[in-house]
């Protein structure tokens, strides 16, 4: 059974232990601006909303890459960059309607979530649970895919 | 059922990979021109300053993945296709015939008509063959002139800068990537580049290039002036290669006419990627955007057609991205605007930072941004679904930078979506 991570808004507290965490893992320093995952703000009604991609099944950067440096992982069903292969041309960024696939300046190549492997870091240090790692037919999990993706073509040889 | 493919860049690859994948039982052949195995265009800059090498513009990196998918690659030129018969004639004189047929046969650089354009040591930069001979020409300190400042032409320039030629950059229109960025964006690359020592000519043309002395060319500018050039690189423009259709009964404008099923007029022909004048998402009409996103829909909406999985296609959102020198611009839809539309742009002339954003009603349908490399996807995510933004319009209005939290407030559990205000 896959897993994916679940994110309930309405849990977070801002406290941005999940970036913290993320970009200890992936990068080795503590620096929010490095994290997959990212908190937004809305002060206007004192909420937060942590957001990371998907790994949806239409993997729009996947097959916009031009030299095969997405892949799947079968195993987390995360789309993982290949550091090595990938090239910077930054097309998987403009074509992600999530916008959760970045470019990384100084290192030349872009990142996006890999769910670490299949033991994420966010998950497991949000002191609220607002984030976890549940399994993939989760029924909240597809309403929250359903309402992101609503609109966007469907197309089911895309996975 | 006997699938051929015509062209095996990205376009016609992932169709091959989506037949072989809904179609399991069926035959499939792509044929390509170019001797190497398939590789993407777009990986060429990188090749040009060494941070990959040849195989590192393969599509894809196993050698053995065509024959393990069952994909037939033959490396020839199709040269007529008669449609009666529903067979092809190969530069060999071999024939192929074909149940269902794509085109995927990309497009061509046009050379400008200018006195002395065949000399040797002109070039464009379109192939694998024109990466080799741009490295061979453009050593350090070379001289070198780029025609041509289009979304192709800012794209190598950053390579050739990274080469530390000594480069000219030559523009007839009136700034840098003009049909992708407005006026206050393309003169800020403008002037990024001049600040990184790159001499940037605008409403310029060449009229004409001559011999010069050993090797070198001679470059003459509509100004008078004239420039010594190690290497002259055109990037002027590019059309559809559907010469070869010619007398073939199919249909074509700038590409191959299709519908909505990506079809030509004739029913067993479909065709996909730079060769196709396929729908754009943001007017309706149908043209030819020449992306790379666009060739990768494109195949696999047309091998869904192919295979009998009726399969419409919304249109493509014309999108580009571009890296010069460090500067990161990018554009997406009616990024010039709509009659009727309302607007908002930000720019930061010192910090190089600029966000335009182009609204109908309450609706996202162009956006421009220079400078911004987070979460820049949610712009196309917001044209496509046609997000109704109601309030964030405003908010977007008066800082256009929020595109994240409008996109998130208007699709995930906070707020009125969660019943909690
Ligand atoms: C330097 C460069 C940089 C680029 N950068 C970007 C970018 O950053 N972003 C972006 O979106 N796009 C970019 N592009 C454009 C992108 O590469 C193209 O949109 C893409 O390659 C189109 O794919 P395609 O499969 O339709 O055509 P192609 O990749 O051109 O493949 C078509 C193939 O068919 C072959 N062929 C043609 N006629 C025949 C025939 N009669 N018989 C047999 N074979 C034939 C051709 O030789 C070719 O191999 C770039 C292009 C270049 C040159």
């Amino acid at each position: 059974m896959l897993r994916s991570l679940q994110i309930e808004p309405e849990k977070c507290t801002g406290c941005l232990q999940c970036e913290m965490a993320c970009s200890y893992q992936a990068e080795g320093v503590f620096n929010p601006s490095k994290s997959r995952i990212k908190i937004f703000s809305f002060h206007e009604e004192g909420r937060f909303v942590p957001y990371t991609c998907t790994q949806c099944t239409e993997a729009w950067c996947m097959h916009a890459c031009p030299v095969e440096a997405i892949v799947l992982n079968e195993a987390t069903g995360a789309k993982e960059v290949i550091d090595d292969i990938c090239v910077g041309c930054k097309v998987c960024t403009i074509a992600c309607p999530f916008g959760t696939v970045n470019y990384n300046q100084d290192a030349g190549t872009v990142y996006k979530c890999d769910l670490c492997g299949g033991d994420p870091e966010c998950a497991k240090a949000c002191p609220t649970q607002a984030i976890t790692y549940v399994d993939s037919d989760h029924g909240g999990l597809e309403r929250m895919r359903a309402h992101a993706a609503q609109n966007l073509p469907q197309d089911s040889a895309q996975t | 059922m006997k699938h051929v493919i015509i062209g095996a860049g990205p376009s016609g690859v992932i169709a091959a990979e989506t037949l072989r994948k809904v179609d399991p039982t069926s035959s499939i052949i792509m044929i390509g021109d170019e001797p190497e195995p398939p590789y993407s265009r777009m990986a060429l800059p990188y090749y040009l300053i060494n941070k990959i090498d040849e195989s590192g513009t393969y599509l894809r990196k196993d050698a053995a993945h065509y024959g393990n998918k069952e994909i037939d690659v033959i490396r020839d030129r199709v040269s007529k296709i008669d449609t009666k018969s529903k067979c092809l004639s190969l530069k060999n004189n071999d024939k192929v015939d074909y149940d269902k047929l794509l085109i995927a046969t990309g497009s061509h650089p046009v050379s400008p008509p200018i006195e002395g354009i065949g000399l040797p040591g002109i070039h464009s930069c379109w192939t694998l063959e024109d990466g080799r001979n741009i490295v061979n020409r453009a050593q350090p300190g070379a001289n070198v002139i780029l025609m041509g400042a289009g979304f192709i032409g800012c794209i190598i320039l950053e390579a050739l800068a990274l080469r530390k030629v000594n480069l000219t950059v030559i523009e007839m229109g009136d700034r840098m990537v003009p049909r992708m960025m407005d006026q206050t964006a393309g003169n800020l690359i403008k002037d990024w580049c001049k600040k990184k020592g790159v001499a940037v000519h605008t409403s310029t043309r060449v009229d004409a290039i001559e011999k010069g002395s050993g090797d070198s060319l001679k470059v003459k500018l509509d100004n008078g002036e004239v420039l010594d050039a190690d290497l002259v690189i055109s990037a002027t423009g590019v059309a559809a290669n559907i010469q070869f259709l010619e007398g073939s009964g199919l249909e074509t404008d700038f590409g191959v006419l299709v519908n909505d099923r990506l079809q030509s007029n004739i029913p067993d022909i479909y065709a996909a990627g730079d060769v196709c004048q396929g729908k754009d998402f943001s007017t309706g009409e149908y043209t030819v955007q020449a992306i790379q996103p666009t060739a990768a829909d494109h195949g696999r909406i047309a091998a869904m057609n192919m295979s009998g999985k009726d399969t419409a296609h919304q249109g493509c959102v014309n999108m580009n991205v571009l890296d010069t020198m460090g500067l990161i611009s990018s554009s997406y839809g009616l990024w010039m605007g709509v009659d009727g539309g309302e607007s908002v742009h930000l720019c930061d002339n010192d910090r190089y930072r600029y966000i335009s954003l182009q609204f109908e009603d309450d609706i996202l349908v162009g956006a421009q941004a220079l400078g911004l490399t987070q979460h820049v996807g949610v712009l196309r995510g917001l044209i496509q679904t046609k997000l109704k933004l109601g309030k964030w319009k405003n908010h977007l209005l008066k800082d256009p930078t929020r595109i994240m939290e409008a996109y998130l407030a208007n699709t995930q559990a906070i707020g009125h979506n969660a019943g909690v205000i």
